[in-house]
């Protein structure tokens, strides 16, 4: 009980740092920004994307740090919720929907909710297969998914008279959501939508973990044959768990569609998914509070990159991003399993005594 | 598989993997597997009727196949040699594959100009050079986190290898390189005209190293007392340990075996193709599938995997979109990890863990 209302209490906090973050961009006390405060670091359009990878890391967090099950292709999901939702918007009269029906309001969000079940669905059939695998076999399962989905996006799903994805181009013109009339837009708005989402997302995670299922995940890490013995039907939870992490993905990536209003093939290949990867790593993988905090470490990072390091070392004609991150992925992996936020989260929980972000999964301390 | 492990610590069956008889066996333990290729062949055998293909349109879709396919066999053997050892996936292979050619440009490129020997001292230098690197790695990540789970250690060599490839986009950027070809056979077209088949000079080249490479390979992990002993380590672990064989530096110089072995198939496929920075992903990839379709643990295995995912390939690519050429590798991935994970050889192994 304790734990629900803790749990609560960060979520409220959570909410009300997210109205003041976006109060503080709409209003502009002075025409002061958050670009301003933060020397042109922390963006609104940052705070979105991190809002978007949130839904992205709760998922994977909860199939990778709670089931112990290892994704290195989810950024599949998310480009297939991108593509969904762009094909069947901009697309939608190749697909012979009524303009009537595509141009009302309520379309794009009825196709986002499509998306994520027929995503989910796809990948509870996906996952009740290929989650047979274990360990380094399941990665490279995965990572396999990701690549075909990747290929099958680039190569528009192997129908090139149609165009549906458009190639290594992409699609564009994706039009923003809108609500009756109100639009979601400008990126303030879209930034409450998105955190608004990702909030939610983030109460489900909680829900989920805090709830006998989150025990069961945590069961199946620690042994499956000791989960099945207690009860819990290993295929289907764990199916489940991929289904509703891909769902995610999904959501996020339509969100991201919207956003953009543009989405190319690339935006979801290999190395993304393992970006998702660093960031769950850095949040926390045994931590649906790692989410937000994994997400926006590697897109600050990755502005300080861009901005600062590019200027101060001359010789770089390439960028340095592949580098950090990849060494930065090996010390993680290396020196801090748990993450570098839920550790010190976990640490600063246990001396109060309250309910840290990873406690009671134990086995999920030690990585994956 | 540790029963099979300690039988053959024993002694009574070792070597076995190494030797091609188990090859033939092994297939014939699969004859279901072979069917349902042989199934697939015949269906792409088919698609490519409607195409209009003839008997030499064929041929030369499987000679192409080899030839990769040949590429393939040496990166899939550093993945073997490394699995063996330590039990980790070492995605860095691919890097490896990058790094050789990379590496013999950049010495060929200072001073301008070289003879034949060059070629051969600069390639013969970057294989050398990337096999430091490999062992470098090792010692400063894996080695390191040893005591690490399985796929804590997988996602640190993925890690290296974006690392690698990055600081490789900063040195070298991302155009494409030259590496000239090793001998056009003193002709001045590079391609070889038997009956109506077109064979690039540099496939008998890449043929013949892999074959010399295999050879040598097999004679290491046969004859001598330190291939012997990195082969008990694959075996048992710590009876090798007991019997004072310094497991760690083992690992390391299988890091060192597999660079060397990445890096020679990077170089003499290289001339055939153009290499980039990001060359190693696509080749770690699909070397990594030749393993798998290999069972992980076995050398003939890898290498049967190799030129069948090579041929199976180039055959596919042939008949279908030539985007959808990279699909396959990762389509007989998953079949493969779900369908046989023991690869084409099932039966006995000895390899322990």
């Amino acid at each position: 009980m304790r734990g629900l209302s803790s749990d609560i209490r960060a979520l409220v906090a959570a909410g009300a740092l997210v109205l003041l973050l976006g109060g503080f961009e709409m209003v502009r006390p002075g025409g002061i920004s958050l670009s301003h405060l933060s020397g042109g670091l922390v963006t609104i359009d940052l705070l979105i994307r991190a809002g978007i990878f949130t839904i992205i890391l709760v998922g994977l967090n909860l199939l990778m740090g709670y089931a112990g099950q290892v994704s290195l292709g989810q950024a599949a999901f998310y480009g297939m919720g991108a593509f969904f939702s762009a094909i069947l918007t901009v697309k939608a009269s190749v697909l012979g929907i009524p303009a009537v029906v595509a141009k009302a309001w309520w379309w794009p969000w009825l196709v986002m909710g499509g998306a994520a079940v027929l995503v989910g669905g796809f990948s509870f059939v996906v996952g009740w297969v290929i989650l047979r695998l274990r360990e380094h076999y399941l990665a490279m399962a995965t990572l396999g998914l990701g690549v075909i989905v990747y290929i099958v996006l680039r190569e528009n799903l192997g129908m090139p008279q149609l165009n549906l994805t458009g190639g290594f181009d992409g699609i564009v013109g994706i039009p923003r959501l809108r609500v009756g009339a109100l639009a979601m837009w400008p990126e303030a708005r879209y930034y409450f939508l998105v955190w608004g989402l990702a909030l939610l997302t983030i109460a489900l995670g909680l829900n989920v973990v805090r709830s006998p299922v989150g025990r069961a995940l945590r069961a199946i890490h620690g042994s499956e044959a000791a989960a099945e013995s207690v009860g819990v039907v290993v295929p289907l939870l764990k199916a489940q768990i991929f289904a509703l992490s891909a769902a995610l993905a999904s959501l996020a990536g339509s969100l991201y569609a919207h956003f953009q209003a543009a989405v190319v093939p690339d935006t979801f290949g290999f190395v993304p998914s393992l970006e998702l990867v660093v960031m769950s790593a850095i949040g926390g993988m045994a931590s649906i509070w790692g989410a937000p905090f994994g997400a926006l470490a590697v897109l600050v990072l990755q502005e300080v990159l861009r901005t600062r390091v590019l200027g101060l070392v001359p010789v770089v004609s390439g960028e340095m991003e592949p580098v950090v991150f990849g060494a930065l992925l090996v010390l993680i992996m290396m020196f801090w399993p748990s993450g570098l936020v839920s550790s010190y989260w976990g640490r600063m929980a246990a001396r109060g005594g309250g309910d840290g972000p990873a406690a009671g999964g134990a086995p999920s301390q030690q990585g994956l | 598989m540790s029963e099979q492990g300690l039988q053959t610590a024993t002694g009574e069956a070792a070597g076995d993997r190494i030797r091609a008889r188990s090859v033939v066996r092994g297939l014939g333990s699969s004859a279901w597997l072979v069917a349902a290729i042989a199934l697939l062949v015949l269906f792409l055998l088919g698609m490519g009727r409607r195409l209009g293909y003839g008997a030499v349109d064929y041929l030369q879709l499987l000679v192409d196949g080899l030839q990769i396919g040949a590429v393939y066999a040496l990166v899939a053997l550093g993945f073997v040699v490394v699995y063996r050892v330590t039990g980790v996936i070492n995605f860095t292979q691919g890097a490896f594959v990058m790094l050789g050619p990379m590496l013999a440009i950049t010495l060929l490129a200072r001073p301008p100009g070289g003879s034949a020997l060059r070629l051969v001292l600069a390639a013969v230098v970057a294989v050398l050079l990337t096999a430091v690197i490999g062992m470098t790695i090792h010692r400063l990540t894996l080695h390191l986190a040893r005591k690490a789970s399985a796929l804590t250690r997988i996602i640190i060599t993925v890690g290296v290898y974006i690392s690698v490839q990055g600081i490789a986009l900063i040195v070298w950027g991302p155009r494409p390189y030259v590496l000239p070809a090793f001998t056009t056979f003193g002709m001045t077209d590079r391609l070889v005209h038997v009956g109506g088949l077109l064979v690039q000079a540099q496939t008998f080249w890449i043929w013949g190293t892999a074959a010399f490479t295999l050879a040598l390979l097999a004679l290491f992990f046969e004859r001598t007392v330190v291939g012997k002993a990195m082969r008990a380590c694959a075996v048992n672990r710590v009876a090798a340990q007991l019997m004072g064989i310094r497991v760690d530096r083992m690992a390391t110089l299988a890091f060192g075996l597999a660079a060397v072995l990445g890096a020679v198939g990077g170089i003499v496929l290289s001339p055939a193709t153009r290499p980039t920075y990001d060359m190693g992903l696509e080749l770690g990839l699909k070397g990594f599938v030749a393993a798998i379709m290999g069972g992980l643990v076995s050398f003939p295995g890898a290498v049967v995997g190799a030129l069948v995912l090579g041929v199976l390939e180039s055959l596919w690519a042939g008949i279908t979109l030539s985007g959808f050429k990279d699909i396959f590798a990762f389509v007989m991935l998953i079949i493969f990890l779900l369908v046989r994970p023991q690869g084409f050889l099932a039966g006995k192994g000895e390899v322990g863990h």
